[in-house]
């Protein structure tokens, strides 16, 4: 019950991050010198650390949103599939988030 | 729209049926189109995390190149769309919400409205620019 809330909260932080998005494609798009900018944020600990929150907050959201569809198809509801529902989407969003940045480190994205 | 009095199987959770129906009075399809965009984000999850995963610590030049490329312009733009579309339904939903004064609803509505689009446009524009550069 109480994850709802961490589905709105990673909703809204997911759309104040699309900044980010369109910084990062806009940067892209208009030469090396605002492109480096842009890497030299996303470089840094502070960036890191958004970025981290980012891609969790992806993954949490979308496990969690795919637990919203097996509601709408009336799948679900017994207390203990909701629980089981509930954890898979909290312990899954973690695994992903750190199965992701661990390949990022690996393919040599930490330079 | 079926009426109360013709009863259809519906995919739909009796919650499902009213949520949405709030101050901009745009009824269910809103839920509807949330779920489609919602998917499809599923859907391109896979290859957008790859795209994105081939250019960190590349340069701009490799970026360029990739982001610029048809099959992945393509896959980000419909993205974008999915998402834009999607975090304006959501976030409505969250202004309808928490937010009772209805000027000060509407205004926040209409904020949303322009925010998704500006941010969709602009990303959209500059992935053209970098398939256009190609
Ligand atoms: C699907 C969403 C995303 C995932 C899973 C993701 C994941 C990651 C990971 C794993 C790293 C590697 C950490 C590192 O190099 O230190 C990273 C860094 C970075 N991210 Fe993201 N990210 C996402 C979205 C974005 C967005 C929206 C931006 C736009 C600002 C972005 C731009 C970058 C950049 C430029 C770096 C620094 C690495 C470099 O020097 O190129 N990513 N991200
Ligand atoms: C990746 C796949 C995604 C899936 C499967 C998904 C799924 C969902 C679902 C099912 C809802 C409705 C929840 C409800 O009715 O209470 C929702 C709400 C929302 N989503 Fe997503 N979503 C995804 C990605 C995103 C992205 C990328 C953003 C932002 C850019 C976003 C922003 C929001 C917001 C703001 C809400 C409203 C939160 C609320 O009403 O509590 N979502 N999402």
């Amino acid at each position: 019950m109480a994850l709802s809330i961490v589905h709105r909260a990673t909703g809204i932080a997911l759309y104040v991050g699309t900044l980010m998005l369109a910084w990062w494609l806009i940067a892209a798009a208009s030469g090396p010198a605002a492109y480096a900018h842009v890497q030299a944020f996303t470089g840094s600990i502070i960036g890191r650390l958004i970025m981290f929150g980012y891609t969790w907050a992806l993954m949490h959201h979308m496990l969690s949103g795919i637990r919203h569809f097996v509601w709408d198809l009336g799948y679900g509801f017994k207390a203990n599939e909701r629980e089981a529902l509930t954890w898979g989407a909290l312990i899954g969003g973690i695994a992903l988030t750190v199965l992701i940045w661990i390949i990022a480190y690996a393919i040599g994205g930490g330079r | 729209m079926s009426t109360a009095d013709t009863p259809k199987r519906s995919m739909r959770t009796p919650l499902g049926r009213v949520r949405n129906l709030g101050a901009a009075h745009s009824g269910t399809s809103d839920f509807w189109r949330q779920r489609l965009t919602a998917v499809a984000m599923v859907l391109l999850m896979i290859p957008v995390v790859v795209v994105i995963m081939m250019l960190l610590g590349r340069n701009q030049a490799y970026a360029k190149q990739i982001l610029g490329s048809l099959p992945i312009a393509i896959i980000m733009v419909l993205f974008i769309i999915a998402s834009a579309w999607h975090m304006k339904i959501g976030m409505q939903v969250v202004i309808e919400d928490y937010v009772h004064n209805e000027k000060l609803k509407l205004a926040s509505i209409m904020l949303n409205n322009f925010f998704s689009i500006a941010v969709a446009l602009a990303s959209i524009y500059a992935i053209l620019q970098l398939s256009a550069g190609v």
